[in-house]
């Protein structure tokens, strides 16, 4: 089950960004999204989550089609949606509990106190106990993706969007980002999206990677098959470092 | 020409959206409270001393062209408190507002939007531009007639109190004055200007910083549009409902 797209195509005025891009994304796995900048692997998940409506193409959730749902369906689809930012998008004026708490404020109708312990959970799960009074501009890089991870899971989400995980981390905050996105996708069982270019969170934790090429999908496999691509494109994106090898 | 009728267009359909698919009430109470609070007590030492000068102004420089010993001095505060009620507490008070609400309304939204936050509230199903703009909206239509009533007393405080240092009129006088030609209709148009002023500020303002793209540049952009544009529709808002109305 998970995500399908199917022939999404979006243009911004005379520019066609998106070429028809069809893909399936897997539940309990963590699918990749690669390409150079300016490629629109960022448009595609945009469109995947509903902030920029296709031109034409679909996008099932479980077979059901996004952009042909209703508002309620819509909302119901949403409510399953976590999404990590690429520099967050924390809450300036709230505090870490608060920037947690929102999702529940709007959804669920909770007490205080069970609000308040699910976000103490979360937080245990990001590593991040104890900063629950802590404001977003108190926080360095990692620790804002962590707790962005932990406003994304609060809902318990089956579809996990996460927005170029790495930007701005130095490599060891990188790895436990990437790490952590791997755990919680096998915990909850999630459809987890990553739109990267940074090839070794790809090669870390990619399940199953598509390359998206001047606004197609040029390349489809796994992380083992990625090192033998068969395809110049792909291979000129990845052999580009010297410290990415075919003996990687 | 076109440029401005999108402009208008998209204002207007951003308004539209204001009141489809709401959160809960409680959701925003606390928000709405919150912005009432805000614009009244950020703005509230900006409005005392400007009001209170102004008054204190408008009461010396009438006095200095009523010379004619025909003109009872109780004139004065007749002038001053019609000025008061009808441009200087509605309207000169409320420019200053535009740079103070419009311009904070403005950088809050726009830098919101340039940081992903509003995108995080979409993604997350909320009707982004009624969260983040109606309790500022429903804040400015509660908050702008509270300052502008603390302004309208303080340009009538500041008129008495310089009438009297000066000896330009004593207070007795200008008590006489504003008394003896009140009018309360005039407090009707006050209330009505500060009622369209507040929502003019709060929606052009909202609208300079829900569209804004770009970085830290295009928010002060966005922040110095909202104002600009801001008084321009309170200049032109201004002439109609005077005309309207007187």
């Amino acid at each position: 089950m998970g995500i399908e797209i199917r022939d999404i195509r979006k243009s911004f005025g005379d520019k066609e960004i998106l070429k028809g891009i069809s893909f399936k994304f897997e539940t309990g796995c963590v699918s990749m999204i690669i390409g150079a900048s300016g490629s629109g692997k960022s448009v595609t998940l945009k469109t995947m989550v509903g902030l920029l409506p296709p031109d034409s193409g679909s996008v099932l959730y479980e077979n059901q089609d996004f952009y042909r749902a209703d508002y309620a369906s819509q909302r119901e689809i949403r409510k399953s949606i976590g999404m990590l930012f690429q520099g967050g998008a924390l809450f300036d004026s709230m505090n870490v509990e608060r920037n947690i708490m929102f999702p529940l404020d709007m959804f669920t109708k909770w007490t205080l106190k069970e609000k308040l312990r699910r976000v103490d959970e979360v937080l245990e799960r990001v590593n991040l106990t104890g900063s629950n009074k802590k404001f977003p501009s108190e926080l360095s890089g990692g620790m804002k993706k962590r707790v962005g991870i932990a406003r994304a899971i609060v809902l318990n989400p089956k579809y996990l969007f996460v927005d170029e995980p790495n930007s701005g981390l130095d490599p060891l905050t990188s790895t436990v980002v990437d790490k952590l996105i791997q755990e919680i996708t096998v915990e909850y069982n999630m459809t987890t999206i990553i739109v990267s270019h940074d090839m070794n969170s790809v090669m870390n934790i990619g399940d199953k990677i598509m390359f998206v090429y001047q606004g197609k999908k040029d390349w489809e496999g796994s992380k083992k098959e990625i090192l033998n691509p068969n395809n110049p494109r792909l291979e000129e994106f990845i052999f580009v470092s010297d410290l990415i090898r075919r003996d990687f | 020409m076109m440029k401005g009728l999108f402009h208008i267009g998209r204002y207007f359909l951003l308004l539209g959206t204001l009141f489809k698919s709401l959160e809960r009430p409680r959701v925003y109470f606390k928000l709405i409270l919150d912005e009432i609070i805000s614009m009244m007590l950020g703005s509230m030492s900006i409005v005392i001393l400007i009001s209170t000068f102004v008054g204190g102004v408008t009461t010396l420089q009438t006095a200095y062209q009523l010379v004619s010993a025909w003109i009872p001095k109780s004139t004065i505060g007749s002038v001053v408190s019609a000025s008061s009620l009808l441009e200087l507490a509605p309207t000169v008070v409320t420019f200053i507002l535009a740079g103070r609400i419009g311009s904070s309304i403005a950088s809050q939204i726009g830098t919101m939007r340039v940081t992903e936050q509003i995108d995080a509230l979409e993604v997350m199903g909320i009707n982004s531009a009624a969260y983040l703009i109606l309790p500022k909206l429903i804040g400015a239509l509660f908050a702008f007639p509270g300052l502008v009533t603390v302004s309208a007393f303080l340009c009538h405080a500041g008129g008495l109190i310089a009438g009297d240092l000066t000896g330009a009129v004593s207070s007795v006088e200008f008590t006489q004055g504003v008394q003896q030609w009140f009018e309360p209709f005039q407090v009707t148009v006050m209330y009505t200007k500060a009622f369209i002023f507040g929502f003019l500020i709060s929606t052009i303002s909202a609208y300079h910083g829900y569209y804004t793209s770009g970085g830290a540049l295009e928010v002060g952009q966005s922040s110095t549009k909202a104002v600009v544009y801001s008084c321009m529709a309170m200049v032109v808002a201004d002439y109609f409902v005077a005309q309207i109305m007187l």
